[in-house]
C-alpha cells in the first residue's frame, strides 16, 4: 500500500484538500512539517518513517522547500516535484532561458548585471518595461516601469538592497494583453484545468494573492500544447504554468510555478485539483 | 475538547476552529497576531507565533 506524505511549513488549504483527499481514497497520509526536519551526509530512508514511499513537497517557502527536497532525494526519497524542476521554476531568469531554448514562446527579456547596464537595456528596449526579481512570488518587487525617471528611481532603490540577487537586473516587455492571465495546471502529461486571472481594482498584477479575481478558462489546443511543452521544458511534474495573450503574438508562457498554489482553480474549476495531484503521486511511486 | 486559548499578544480569547489541524496558522481577532497550532487534540492544544511571510514565500 502506498504511504503519501505531504511536506510544508504552513497547512494551508491545499496541503488539507491533499490530506484529506489522500485518506478519502484509503492511502495513508501524513503532514510533515518541514520545519523539523533534519538531514546528514549519514541519513537512511528509515530514519525518516513518516515520510511514506512519496512526497509532496509544499513548502510556501521556495529556498526551505528546494534545498529540502535536495536532501530527501539525496536519502533516496521520490518527491514531487525534483529540485532540479524547483530549481530552474524558482528563478525567472533561468526559466526564462529554458523556455527561449526550447523555442516556447515567451515575452522578450533582457538580462543585466549592473544598474548602468540595466538602464541601458531598459532604454534600448523602450519604455514601458516590466522589472522582476529574479527569484520572487505573488508579484513581490515587480514593478512596472513607464519612464526613465522612474526607473533610475527603482534601480536606486536595488543598489541599495543588501541582496546580492537585487543586482541582477530582468527587464521584461510589457506585453500588450488584456486586464488577465492564464494559469493552466499540469499534471503529469495532461492539462487538469486553467484559470483567467484577473487584476483587482488599481492593480496591474493578477496574482491571486495580490486581490486578483479568477475564472474558469477554456483549455484551448494552443493553450494545452504550450503548457504540456512548458512543463516538460522545466523538468514536468506537478506545476502552474502562467501565459499571456499578446495581442500581437498569440500566447506566450513568462513563469512557470513549482509549488502551484490552487484555491483559486479549484474554487471555478471542475476538476478534481488534489485528487488528480494524488493520483499522480501514487503513480510516481509505484514506478 | 479545548477550543479556545489565550492571545500571547494581547491576551485575547482565540477560538480555533473544530477542523483545524497542527500546522495551520489562526488569527486572533482582537490584536491580527498570528499563530502556528503545534498541538491539537483531546485536552491539548497548544500555539507558538507563526513564522513571518519570508521574500522567498509563494507562487
Amino acid at each position: 500500500m502506498v504511504e503519501v506524505s505531504i511536506v510544508c511549513d504552513k497547512v494551508r488549504f491545499e496541503e488539507k484538500a491533499l490530506y484529506e483527499k489522500t485518506l478519502s481514497k484509503g492511502i495513508k497520509a501524513n503532514i510533515v512539517d518541514a520545519k523539523t526536519i533534519t538531514i546528514g551526509t549519514n541519513s537512511k530512508m528509515k530514519d525518516f518513517l513518516l515520510l511514506g514511499d512519496v512526497i509532496l513537497q509544499r513548502s510556501v517557502s521556495y529556498y526551505r522547500g528546494l534545498y529540502l527536497t535536495a536532501c530527501l532525494e539525496f536519502v533516496g526519497f521520490k518527491v514531487i516535484n525534483k529540485f532540479k524542476v524547483g530549481e530552474t521554476c524558482g528563478n525567472k531568469l533561468v526559466t526564462s532561458i529554458k523556455l527561449a531554448e526550447n523555442k516556447i514562446p515567451t515575452p522578450k527579456t533582457q538580462f543585466a548585471f549592473s544598474a548602468e547596464s540595466g538602464l541601458e537595456s531598459m532604454k534600448k528596449t523602450g519604455f514601458p518595461v516590466v522589472l522582476k526579481p529574479i527569484v520572487g512570488s505573488w508579484g513581490r518587487g515587480i514593478y512596472p516601469l513607464r519612464d526613465l525617471e522612474t526607473a533610475s528611481m527603482i534601480v536606486e532603490m536595488r543598489e541599495e538592497d543588501d541582496s546580492a540577487l537585487s543586482r541582477i537586473y530582468y527587464i521584461q516587455e510589457m506585453v500588450d494583453r488584456p486586464p488577465r492571465d492564464i494559469r493552466c495546471i499540469i499534471i503529469g502529461d495532461q492539462a487538469i484545468t486553467a484559470i483567467y486571472r484577473y487584476s483587482s481594482q488599481s492593480e496591474w498584477r493578477t496574482n491571486v494573492a495580490r486581490g486578483g479575481k479568477v475564472e474558469l478558462a477554456p483549455i484551448t489546443k494552443e493553450m494545452e500544447d504550450l503548457a504540456l511543452k512548458a512543463a516538460k521544458t522545466v523538468g514536468g511534474g506537478i506545476l502552474g504554468v502562467d501565459m499571456m495573450e499578446d495581442k500581437s503574438h498569440g500566447l506566450v508562457v513568462h513563469e512557470v510555478n513549482n509549488t502551484v498554489e490552487f484555491r483559486g482553480a479549484a474554487s471555478v474549476s471542475k476538476a478534481d485539483i488534489p485528487s488528480e495531484m494524488i493520483d499522480y503521486a501514487v503513480k510516481v511511486a509505484r514506478k | 475538547m479545548k477550543s479556545k486559548i489565550e492571545c500571547q499578544e494581547c491576551g485575547a480569547e482565540i477560538s480555533v476552529p473544530e477542523d483545524s489541524v497542527v500546522g495551520e496558522i489562526i488569527t486572533c481577532p482582537d490584536c491580527g497576531g498570528e499563530y502556528e497550532i503545534v498541538k491539537k487534540g483531546d485536552d491539548k492544544l497548544d500555539l507558538k507565533p507563526a513564522e513571518r511571510v519570508g521574500e522567498d514565500w509563494g507562487q
